[in-house]
């Protein structure tokens, strides 16, 4: 059963074929979703077109985030391709390097503002723009992270970034809920992707959730998509405002498993 | 041909849509085979899928011609 049939998507944060958007991307696309793509930059473009290809995607657009004219723009050509929309994916962060490794405590004025504005921003600017094509209601949703809520090491301003996320997902999911709009975040455990190589120690972040996650293991980027699926499909309909763990169970610890040389 | 640098070019071919030919030890990275910051990376974490070990980013900073990537693979990878 396809479970998208007749929905169409707009995606933004496609970077190669291990970003968490390529595997939502890919479940929308076998369950019947029409896609849209959207790159960042122009380094991009020639990552994300042959992905598009794959699918069958014709509506590759540039847009850069933190000019809100080109979202104008962005969402005015999406109109104009697809008539109305029904999914938005925001799989948008950015930060410094120099933000995520050191101390917290170190974070500059301006790359708060950045990591904040691009990673955070975005998906109100998004959303709101999305708005007026989703008439018949819709699903946004954005990717965050257990540094969200808990210190993890090095990950800093963007676990400040993932809070907001978060907590910007319950204000447009209160705002929008009226519309039939809903709005949930999913919280991804440790998945090596381009963007993840900016934050230093991340092979320990994998091997570390590895070892003590309940499933003995980490997620990849199809288990992030079928849950997507889930929270853009009608299944969920009733679900909105919430933070879905795909974590293979990390988040529920309390203490890790006490080396066996204490006994 | 090493068998490092059989699996390397191969990635590199693929990877940045150069020319075997061009894929000599001598080649440096981002000035004759024309990769971006993005592309680094993407060699980076490739060559470490392929040869299954990891390259830290201090390291993966210093290889900056085919020849010091092989070098690397072969004598430094921690696998």
């Amino acid at each position: 059963m396809k479970l998208l049939e007749g929905k169409k998507a707009l995606i933004f944060g496609i970077a190669n074929k291990n970003s968490i958007a390529w595997g939502i991307a890919q479940t929308l696309h076998e369950h019947g979703a029409q896609l849209a793509f959207s790159y960042g930059f122009e380094q991009l473009e020639k990552r994300v077109r042959p992905l598009a290809e794959q699918l069958g995607v014709e509506f590759v657009e540039e847009c850069n985030i933190e000019d809100d004219a080109q979202i104008e723009h962005i969402f005015q050509k999406v109109g104009d391709h697809f008539g109305n929309l029904d999914i938005l994916v925001h799989a948008i962060a950015h930060a410094k390097r120099e933000d995520l490794d050191g101390r917290f405590v170190d974070t500059s004025r301006d790359g708060f503002r950045l990591a904040l504005d691009i990673s955070v921003y975005s998906l109100v600017s998004l959303t709101r723009a999305a708005v007026p094509l989703m008439s018949n209601g819709g699903s946004v949703l954005c990717l965050t992270y257990y540094g969200a809520e808990k210190v993890v090491p090095h990950y800093n301003v963007m676990g400040v970034a993932k809070a907001a996320l978060e907590a910007s997902t319950r204000y447009l999911a209160a705002d929008l809920g009226p519309q039939n709009i809903r709005v949930n975040a999913i919280s991804a455990g440790p998945i090596k992707t381009l963007s993840a190589s900016g934050i230093a120690g991340f092979r320990k972040m994998l091997r570390y959730t590895e070892e003590r996650a309940p499933l003995r293991r980490n997620v990849d980027q199809r288990e992030v998509g079928q849950t997507a699926l889930w929270l853009c499909s009608d299944l969920s309909s009733g679900v909105t405002g919430e933070i879905i763990y795909v974590d293979a169970g990390y988040h529920i610890l309390g203490m890790p498993e006490p080396p066996e040389k204490w006994e | 041909m090493s068998d490092t640098q059989t699996r390397i070019t191969a990635i590199i071919v693929d990877l940045l849509g150069v020319d075997e030919e061009q894929v000599v030890p001598e080649a440096r990275f981002r000035e004759d085979l024309e990769a971006d910051s993005l592309d680094l990376v993407e060699l980076i974490m490739a060559f470490e899928e392929e040869f299954g070990g990891e390259i830290s980013d201090d390291e993966a900073q210093k290889i900056t011609t085919v020849g010091e990537a092989i070098y690397y693979i072969d004598h430094r990878m921690a696998v």
